[in-house]
């Protein structure tokens, strides 16, 4: 057992140190560039940098060659994104892309699609989306309502997806839509590649509930989509989107702030019935609860990185981190604010500590616990696909998605 | 990065895994707890000592075979994962590093080899009864290498042949290790929520001791043994936690209700989510503290801390749940749940309850802050 770099894997990660401090400037105590800037100006900043770490070489490295990748090892990317962040570099405009869009392509469109929008999509010329959730399909996607229908060589899409990431500044999108309501609803899917320009498509923010909108409402109007975009037969959609959605990135990357050390610093800083509020046993119990979870998920991704690193294939270990880390991000925003007892409740960042973090995670932390799995559904994925247990009786699964109860 | 037991440690886990499943199914620890007469199961014990498994990570100039703690690492988690009815806990993580950490190297050359071999049983002896001990309230005393006083309850107390007994030493504490078979010592057991691990009553009346390490350190010495322990106690609640995970989700495939088996209930998957997030959040926890211990490593407090707490919460959880899972059979003496409901609760308080290793693990935080 030692935490050390391989001979190798240490030569690589010097060498990308040497790289981003020629680069880039390193990250200080202050809102990242990303923050601070607004998306207009971020998405400049940012196709600049991926095009420059596209030319160096560091971005996609594990993707195959023939994908315009470099057929390295996945932990050199792991390297490369762990050096990275602790560079203020504008990030997070392009994981949709680079994390699903381009693997989807890269094994389901044609030689001469691939050799058109990979390498853009690489070098962070062209933006993608992702088109999967609906308002009445979000835990259950596959229930989605968007309808194609063929018309000569194109398709017609009528419909609406939401909490789209990035839809407005997007150039292109995966969409799955429904073209058979009388199939059973995993059979009636196709699976699409749009020009998120095309006529009849209108996009609109979504506000949320901390007040910021990084997703979007699209609506569909007879939008024309060639049938040459399709990816995967007609009625295979599902299929194409399972492989996507099993293309996540893995996340190895450690979790948004606050955590127990913000806490810790917070503690000692706030007074608790005449004394400091990290002397009282009930904080310090909270705080050690949170670093045991903040610790075992580091660990956890440790052996991830072991497993990478000795080109295994990660266990399912992996899989309790988003369903660990929203909700303590939650709580402890939560515990932040009661420290800060009846101030607690200002947003105000000049007044606050820490620039009102505890506050704004507070009301951004419930999306999380949503965004990409809701928590139930992770437990859900964990029971039957780790532990074995026996799938939902699914009561909807061999009828004919138009006889489907819908509710509301 | 290499955050993973060898091959080799993988083998012997294996090995003890299979040796424990053939030599100590459930069977093994219901008869200790049923029966009175029979405070360990000694036909297991012999078994473990002619494994050499007690002597796994003593050198070898002591007697042991020197393999290291990792490699008692792995053996922990099957002791645990096995319930295992025998005095491995006390004999080795305590007593022997006790011994280790505090002895001088003729009491090592002297007392280890015992230990190691199996051929006598160690245990160590802090609480005085409920409450926590703190030097200040530590009623047994030593004095002109006479201890005098009541320690309860000692992990296998009533079978031990040595104890090394954190005593008062004036304004400190001392370490004092006593033969049992000395004159002045009386014990019986006393009744514990766990009968299937034996515990003692240990009166010392003015009986003959020497000290281990520095007279007045003992405390110092008690807190660096018990962060060692607590690596190798997580370990064996990792072990147990993971057996209460695969016991119900083996119930859960079996059991039907409603026509169909309540494991497609998620009100069920998720109770088995929740376990299995737990244990393997105690089992990411527990491995970086069996490296800091196997190396020495100057995060040890802190790291064996988390281990401690993680697979305390960890094992509580999966026991109590277990019993859940499996409804009414699962609080019946027939069932094997309350095996591990028993022992998760003995293990959680044997070296000290989850709010005192909370609390040390903030401690531990706090001097890192400050460094």
């Amino acid at each position: 057992m030692d935490f050390n770099d391989t001979p190798e894997q240490a030569a690589y990660r010097a060498e990308v140190r040497t790289w981003l401090a020629a680069n880039a400037e390193p990250r200080k105590d202050r809102p990242s560039v990303s923050r601070r800037l607004d998306a207009e100006e971020g998405l400049l900043l940012a196709k600049a940098w991926q095009a420059r770490k596209a030319d160096a070489g560091y971005a996609c490295r594990h993707w195959p060659v023939a994908h315009g990748g470099q057929g390295r090892p996945m932990i050199e990317t792991i390297i490369y994104d762990q050096e990275e962040a602790n560079f203020d570099v504008p990030t997070g405009f392009f994981s949709i892309g680079l994390g699903m869009c381009g693997p989807v392509m890269a094994q389901y469109a044609t030689q001469e699609q691939q050799a058109r929008f990979i390498p853009p999509l690489m070098r962070g010329e062209e933006v993608w989306c992702q088109l999967f959730s609906e308002p009445a399909a979000g835990s259950d996607v596959a229930g989605l309502r968007t309808r194609c229908h063929r018309d000569g060589d194109d398709w017609v899409v009528n419909g609406q997806k939401v909490w789209t990431s990035g839809a407005h500044y997007s150039d292109w999108g995966i969409l799955v839509a429904r073209h058979d309501s009388s199939l059973p609803k995993h059979k009636g899917l196709t699976f699409f590649f749009i020009d998120m320009k095309s006529p009849g498509i209108d996009i609109k923010p979504i506000k949320q509930i901390n007040g910021g909108s990084n997703f979007n409402e699209v609506f569909f109007t007879n939008v024309r989509v060639p049938d040459s975009q399709r990816l995967g037969a007609i009625g295979e959609g599902w299929q194409v989107a399972i492989t996507t959605l099993m293309n996540e990135r893995l996340a190895v990357g450690d979790a948004p702030p606050p955590d127990f050390r913000e806490v810790m610093k917070l503690a000692a800083a706030c007074e608790l019935d005449g004394r400091s509020a990290l002397e009282d046993s009930s904080v310090r119990e909270k705080i050690a609860d949170w670093y045991v979870e903040a610790m075992g998920m580091k660990h956890t991704k440790a052996r991830t990185m072991t497993a990478l690193s000795q080109g295994k294939v990660p266990g399912p270990e992996n899989s309790i981190g988003k369903v660990v880390s929203a909700s303590k991000l939650q709580n402890v925003s939560s515990f932040g604010a009661d420290l800060m007892d009846m101030g607690g409740v200002i947003t105000d960042p000049s007044l606050m500590p820490s620039d009102a973090l505890f506050q704004q995670s507070f009301l951004y932390s419930p999306g999380l616990r949503i965004a990409g799995g809701t928590d139930e559904i992770l437990r859900n994925i964990i029971a039957e696909r780790v532990l074995g247990l026996p799938g939902e009786i699914r009561v909807d699964r061999d009828v004919p998605y138009s006889d489907i109860p819908t509710g509301n | 990065m290499n955050f993973d037991f060898s091959d080799a440690q993988k083998a012997l886990k294996q090995q003890t895994r299979d040796f424990l499943r053939a030599a100590c199914d459930t069977t093994v620890p219901r008869r200790v707890l049923e029966d009175t007469d029979e405070p360990f199961a000694r036909d297991l014990w012999q078994q473990v000592c002619a494994n050499e498994s007690p002597g796994i990570a003593i050198p070898e100039e002591y007697g042991g075979i020197g393999f290291g703690y990792l490699e008692l690492c792995v053996v922990a988690e099957e002791m645990g994962r096995a319930i295992a009815p025998v005095p491995f806990s006390s004999s080795v993580y305590l007593a022997a590093e006790a011994i280790l950490q505090g002895g001088s190297d003729e009491q090592k050359k002297r007392l280890l080899p015992s230990l190691a071999s199996g051929e006598s049983i160690g245990t160590f002896a802090l609480s005085e009864g409920p409450g926590q001990a703190t030097v200040p309230n530590l009623q047994t005393t030593l004095s002109d290498g006479r201890l005098s006083g009541t320690k309860m309850p000692v992990p296998d107390g009533d079978v031990a042949d040595l104890c090394v007994v954190v005593a008062k030493d004036g304004d400190g504490a001392s370490l004092a290790v006593v033969d049992l078979a000395s004159e002045g010592v009386s014990r019986e057991p006393v009744d514990t929520l766990d009968p299937s691990r034996s515990h003692a009553r240990i009166t010392f009346d003015g009986v003959e001791a020497e000290v281990l390490g520095e007279a007045g350190q003992g405390w110092a010495i008690k807190d660096a043994v018990f962060d060692r322990a607590a690596v190798l106690f997580a370990m064996e609640q990792l072990g147990g936690a993971d057996a209460c995970l695969q016991m119900a989700i083996g119930y859960a495939k079996g059991r039907y209700a409603f026509g169909r088996p309540i494991g497609s209930f998620q009100a069920i998957k998720h109770k088995l989510a929740d376990m299995y997030i737990k244990n393997e959040l105690a089992r990411a926890n527990c491995y970086y503290g069996a490296w800091a211990l196997s190396t020495d490593a100057p995060e040890l407090p802190v790291a064996a801390a988390a281990a401690r707490v993680a697979a305390t919460q960890a094992f509580h959880f999966a026991s109590k749940e277990n019993i859940q899972t499996h409804g009414g059979i699962g609080f019946t003496w027939e069932s094997d749940c309350h095996l591990y409901y028993r022992r998760s609760k003995l293990l959680a308080l044997g070296i000290g309850s989850e709010r005192v290793w909370k609390d040390r693990l903030i401690s531990g935080l706090e001097q890192q802050e400050a460094a």
